[in-house]
């Protein structure tokens, strides 16, 4: 049984609780934010990124900052859990094809954005690398060091979520790796909430000149969907990435269907640096992702991946940007989502080109596929070019199951729904090509594979 | 094994799709390790034969039934059966147009196919036949039909060319070693060499265990596998059955003869195809 921690408010108490075990600098941004946050109100459909998202049972009044559950609370597991070696040390493969069971150097599991355990591979952290919760990064490195990258990427006043989450984040992750720095395995950082608690993590991700990292984060828990509390998370996500520095950012949403999900992400990627992002949704009653991409240096590229799978009446809601800022970036967008019941869910793509970037080379594309009459998907790509030396290609398809595919599998000894379950995993392939990290992508397929049932 | 006495045997068929009858009451019988030939002019109800016996959902088997007879002399009307049950009761179907399958490869839906089919109880879920076992076989399998092994890891008929649909048919009845299958033009869209190919193939592949059902227009495919009857389709019902010398004269000469000879088929031949125009018409 998960403890139910009734929130308090975000309300000046609360900030100051948090202000209170801050650094100073940190502290003021908090206070700046917090005065934006009261101007603010529920975004509303007139504004084109909310337009398509059903906030009318949506209580602000009802969320504050959750306390640091008991030692009692329930923490949950990550679908990346029976792939992680920390895990399961026993681990097992029942399927010989599946690769090797992963080994992290470093996690970080919070509950409620409270830190529950951390640790870091020694030989990691003796290179330099820094990763821990901003709480425990900031008592170890210098203003210096964090300050510059510190809510520097995204914009905390864009909206209500937005100032919600930079006056009252908590938890999350900061990861420093210093120049020249190859980490070959994965830091994970798992985010948990009680039922009807509350998660405000941030995550800093900083590669130096030349660095290679890959970061995972997971989300579960909080409750279910129907009349209960549910749970609330307002997030945001950093990443620069250096100079000729590659970055395998990965994150999973799983949380439970009744959790609301707000999320403003933004990655910088400088000259020659290599980005390649993942995003998986699985969970969340309502999820408004914000998720930009700025290629701020020459030949800087961005690989992105969305892995969406919907079900029952959740609304997922993605506005992503590709902005090329410097001349000869590659950006490309594929994401992938399957619905199903009457869930919805929303792609807005846009690539934006700047007058200096020459020869961008700029892709988007999303495919739905629906597995009920019921479900609902929308594609909206765009483009706004001012270079004239550009190749920008955009598209969106939206698909059912077809039912002569069954039928073709099923003449070969597959039931309907195996035969489903084949076609879909399919329809995922082409993105999971793209994702280098075996594990995830097992994990995903898995995971997706579970929760198909029959297609009507 | 023995399987002289096993038996499909098709009665009276009648089927429709969208309401609109396309069989006519269709009569055949085909034994285990017997080749037959169909024949008959497009649109004549060939491919709706092949699709009724595996049950596809848009043809609705109005009247008559489709037994399988087993060597015991137990017979089972099929017409209520899934068709993924029919494949596991050893029955297969080789596509005039098969379907695509983008994402999925061919070897894996092979290996899901070869694990139901060999253990018709499988459920989902349950273990499937082993990698090493499966992939040797379909490796073998793949050398006798001068097939690139690289084929396999190619999704399911995703940009295949026509005769690259054709072959991966030929490899699926291989592997899978139905009881009775029907060929639905296997030999359209190859050329010369491949339909020689794939005559030699399919009489390998087949044999004493094996009852065929060949559809073709051409005498090419039956080279290699001399069928004990050539059946001839016009508007819905076989109106001839002879030995191979009706396939000869067809080829030769056409279904002329056949649609004098026949001339209520005929008649239904021609409602059909005003159907289809009128069908045409609506939607343009
Ligand atoms: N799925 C379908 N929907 C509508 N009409 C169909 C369908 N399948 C077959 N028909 C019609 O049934 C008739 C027989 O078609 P078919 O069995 O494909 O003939 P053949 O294989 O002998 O060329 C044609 O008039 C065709 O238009
Ligand atoms: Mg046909």
């Amino acid at each position: 049984m998960s403890t139910v921690i009734a929130p308090a408010a975000f309300d000046q108490t609360a900030l100051e609780s948090l202000c209170a075990l801050d650094p100073p600098w940190v502290a003021d941004r908090r206070r700046a934010a917090f005065e934006r946050f009261q101007s603010l109100s529920l975004p509303d459909r007139s504004d084109e990124n909310w337009m398509r998202t059903e906030l009318r049972l949506f209580k602000r009044s009802a969320w504050g900052p959750s306390v640091q559950p008991g030692p009692e609370a329930v923490e949950h597991e990550g679908i990346l859990a029976r792939n992680t070696k920390s895990f399961s040390e026993n681990f097992l493969s029942p399927e010989a094809e599946l690769s090797e069971p992963m080994r992290l150097a470093g996690q970080i599991v919070t509950l409620n954005g409270h830190l529950r355990r951390s640790r870091c591979d020694q030989l990691v952290a003796s290179r330099g690398v820094l990763f821990g919760t901003p709480e425990q990064v900031m008592a170890v490195a210098g203003e210096s060091m964090i300050r510059p990258h510190w809510f520097n990427a995204i914009d905390s006043g864009a909206d209500m979520f937005a100032a919600m989450h930079a006056a009252f984040h908590r938890g999350g992750a900061i990861v420093f790796i210093p120049d020249g720095v190859r980490l070959e395995q994965p830091l994970h950082l798992l985010s948990c909430l009680t039922e009807g608690g509350t998660d405000l993590g941030h995550v800093l991700v900083v590669l130096g000149k030349g660095a290679e990292a890959t970061v995972i984060t997971e989300t579960a828990g909080g409750g279910p969907a129907g009349s209960g509390p549910g749970g609330l998370h307002c997030g945001g996500i950093e990443l620069i990435v250096g100079e000729n520095a590659s970055l395998r950012m990965v994150n999973i949403q799983n949380w439970n269907t009744g959790v609301w999900h707000f999320a403003r992400q933004k990655a910088k990627v400088h000259s020659g640096g290599k980005l390649q992002w993942t995003l998986a949704a699985l969970g969340s009653r309502l999820s408004q992702v914000a998720q930009d991409v700025a290629l701020v240096g020459v030949g800087a590229h961005a690989q992105v991946n969305g892995v969406m799978f919907t079900e029952g009446r959740q609304q997922l809601i993605y506005n992503t940007l590709q902005h090329h800022e410097a001349a000869s970036c590659i950006s490309d967008l594929l994401y992938k989502g399957a619905l199903q019941d009457r869930s919805r869910l929303v792609w807005r793509g846009m690539i934006k080109v700047d007058k200096s970037a020459q020869k961008t080379n700029g892709y988007q594309r999303s495919d739905t596929l629906m597995l009920s009459e019921h479900a609902r998907g929308d594609s909206i790509p765009g483009l706004e070019i001012e270079a004239d030396d550009v190749r920008c290609t955009h598209g969106a398809t939206s698909g059912r199951v077809d039912r002569e595919q069954i039928f073709y599998a099923q003449c070969r000894g597959l039931s309907a729904d195996e035969a489903a379950r084949l076609v879909v995993a399919g329809f995922f392939q082409q993105v999971f090509d793209r994702i280098t990290i075996a594990p995830v992508r097992e994990a995903l397929a898995e995971a997706i594979s579970e929760r198909i049932r029959r297609i009507q | 094994m023995s399987s002289g006495s096993e038996k499909l045997i098709v009665k009276d068929l009648h089927v429709a799709v969208e309401g609109k009858e396309i069989l006519r009451g269709v009569d055949l019988e085909i034994g285990r390790g017997e080749i037959h030939a169909l024949m008959g002019p497009n649109g004549s109800g060939k491919s709706t034969l092949g699709y009724a016996i595996m049950g596809h959902p848009s043809y609705e088997v109005t009247s008559g039934s489709i037994e399988l007879i087993e060597a015991d002399g137990t017979r089972r009307n099929i017409v209520e059966l899934e068709p993924d049950e029919r494949a596991r009761l050893g029955l297969f179907l080789a596509f005039q147009r098969p379907m695509a399958i983008p994402g999925v490869r061919v070897a894996d839906l092979l290996r899901h196919a070869v694990s139901n089919v060999r253990n018709p109880l499988r459920k989902e879920g349950q273990e499937l036949i082993g990698m090493r076992e499966f992939r040797q076989e379909l490796r073998a399998k793949m050398s006798e039909l001068q097939m690139d092994s690289e084929f396999a890891r190619r999704y399911v008929n995703d940009g295949f060319s026509g005769g690259e649909m054709k072959r991966a048919e030929i490899l699926q009845l291989a592997m899978l070693r139905p009881r009775f299958a029907v060929l639905d033009e296997t030999d359209s869209g190859l050329d010369a060499d491949a339909v020689r190919l794939a005559s030699q193939s399919i009489a390998k592949i087949g044999g004493a265990d094996m009852g065929i059902l060949v559809i073709t227009h051409h005498e090419q495919l039956l080279e290699h596998n001399i069928p004990l009857r050539t059946h001839v389709m016009l508007g819905g019902r076989i109106v001839e059955s002879a030995g191979p010398e009706l396939a000869a004269e067809l080829h030769k000469l056409g279904y002329d003869r056949i649609r004098a000879t026949y001339p209520d088929a005929a008649a239904n031949e021609a409602a059909m195809s005003s159907g289809n125009r009128a069908e045409v018409t609506a939607a343009t």
